[in-house]
């Protein structure tokens, strides 16, 4: 790979083709170069790595992620082609399917992390990241990953999942496999899936009825088949789903909004004085940094993109990051700003399949920065911050820091 | 143009050209409305754009969708027969004048 490469235009079709691999460490060391160069090239790019189109403006993956019927997920949401290899672990129901299947599961999870829900456990999630400030302030230097970022949604999603107390250590390694394996069959792909039998025997046991508590999510999803909505065998998969993207995302997510609070000290010094920004504080962050950076779509026919033709069976690649930070659509887009106007960034997605777990994130975001807002005068970055490399998520191994108590 | 009118909790109002096939919470945002979040950017999951319909206006509506009526339960302030999310208001010609009141809080 090599970012200052220019893209060179073939043959007829006119698409630019890039010799970039977007899946390599050092394209994770520092990814804005080459997404500039993907959004520069042009509307849709080819690149000959992994013979994938890639899109990197927002216009271009709003367009994919809104045409389902065309860019369709039951083909797989990684690289791998559902149609012409086995996937490594039984698809999931809602991720990688498309309506009418898709319809009847997401309006499952709908219900169960709607808003009515999210109004009954935010006192809860408030009192622990109240909770989890007080260790702070006693600890005052610490890493925001391990100690707050991993350590806050620990403490409460576990539970609000009805999960068993042993064994919650498999959560966060079975997140990275599944977000690995979305990758190209590149060494960490390729580790991640070799490593992940104790992870996945753990998730597939925790997903039955039996061994969720009553009244937790995992239980709300069992409780929609005695419904009718869904099979009895069907539930125990949606459940994986919230096992899957419901922890490693939202730990990215806190992780990703400490660390531009900890950057920008003006912007934490406008959210310690206007507590009401902690919501957008978060909102903006999971735009700027982008936890979930990419995923893949499957075409179902030929079709014309901004005068590009993709041929049917053609894996799209989206650059959510890179459309995050697209300057035709967002002023000053590497500015990390708590009082931008968020709306329409695609961090957590948009059309049928955004994020069905957003309520949840934006949840823990928000009460999360009220209470360190409100309690803690500073954050420091006291040593370099070491990134965790994932073919999907960015997000830090460590990021030590030192707070200063209001 | 059709234009459609936010009438504030403070009795303040904002009367704002929509474009062609928007939604009056496409409209609100593109004018940088305060008072309409949409925190999901429009596909109905957030709840974040509620807004109450004034009566004359109510009829000439689309029907709520069940998954527009399911998030209207989950709203910050409280649900009222008159209440809707904006991004589930398509605005049409026939939609010229309409009158939409916002919320105390959308969170």
């Amino acid at each position: 790979m090599s970012a200052s490469s220019s893209p060179a235009t073939s043959g007829t079709s006119g698409i630019p083709h890039l010799d970039v691999d977007p899946f390599a460490m050092n394209f994770f060391a520092d990814p804005y170069p080459t997404h500039e160069l993907l959004r520069e090239a042009g509307p849709v790019v080819y690149l000959d790595k992994w013979n994938v189109y890639g899109v990197a403006r927002y216009a271009e993956v709003h367009a994919v992620l809104n045409d389902p019927a065309t860019f369709c997920s039951s083909r797989g949401v990684g690289l791998s082609d559902f149609k012409k290899e086995t996937p490594w672990r039984p698809p999931s129901l809602i991720l990688e399917a498309d309506p009418p299947a898709h319809t009847r599961t997401r309006a499952v999870l709908s219900k169960v992390l709607s808003p009515t829900v999210m109004k009954q456990v935010r006192g809860r999630f408030a009192a622990a990241a109240e909770q989890r400030v007080d260790m702070l302030l006693e600890q005052r230097s610490f890493d925001a990953i391990t100690d707050l970022a991993e350590a806050y949604p620990l403490s409460i999603f576990p539970d609000a999942l009805g999960l068993k107390p042993d064994g919650r250590e498999h959560l966060i390694p079975y997140a990275s496999v599944v977000f690995n394996a979305f990758g190209p069959p590149n060494q960490l792909r390729q580790e991640a899936i070799e490593r992940s039998a104790p992870h996945q025997a753990y998730v597939t046991e925790q997903c039955q009825r039996e061994n969720l508590a009553p009244g937790g999510f995992g239980a709300c999803i069992h409780a929609r088949a005695d419904e009718g909505e869904i099979t009895a065998a069907e539930a125990p998969l949606l459940v994986r789903s919230l096992l899957s993207a419901g922890l490693d995302t939202t730990v990215n997510g806190i992780g990703a909004a400490v660390y531009c609070l900890a950057r920008f000290p003006d912007q934490w010094q406008r959210l310690r004085d206007d507590l009401t920004l902690a919501r957008n504080a978060f909102e903006e962050a999971v735009r700027f940094e982008s936890p979930v950076q990419t995923f893949f779509r499957t075409t179902t026919r030929e079709v014309e993109l901004s005068g590009a033709t993709i041929g049917e069976a053609e894996k799209v690649l989206m650059f959510l990051a890179a459309a995050n930070r697209d300057p035709r659509r967002w002023d000053k887009p590497d500015s990390y700003d708590i009082t931008r106007r968020t709306s329409g960034h695609v961090g957590f997605g948009s059309g049928i399949h955004m994020c069905v777990g957003q309520l949840v994130a934006r949840l823990e975001g928000e009460v999360m920065l009220t209470a360190l807002a409100r309690r803690i005068a500073r954050i420091e970055i006291t040593g370099e911050p070491n990134r965790r490399f994932n073919n999907t998520l960015r997000g830090f191994d460590s990021l030590p820091v030192t707070i200063t108590p209001a | 143009m059709p234009a459609i009118t936010f009438i504030h909790p403070d009795g303040k109002s904002d009367r704002i050209e929509t474009s062609d096939g928007e939604s009056a919470m496409q409209a609100a945002t593109r004018h940088g409305l305060d008072g309409i979040l949409a925190e999901c950017g429009g596909n109905a999951m957030c709840a974040t754009c509620h807004v109450y319909v004034d009566a004359g206006w109510l009829a000439r509506l689309p029907a709520i969708g069940d998954n527009e009526d399911a998030l209207l339960d989950g709203t910050a302030d409280a649900r009222l027969p008159n209440s809707r999310l904006s991004c589930q208001i398509m605005i049409t010609p026939e939609l010229d004048g309409l009158v939409l009141r916002l919320p105390e809080r959308q969170v």
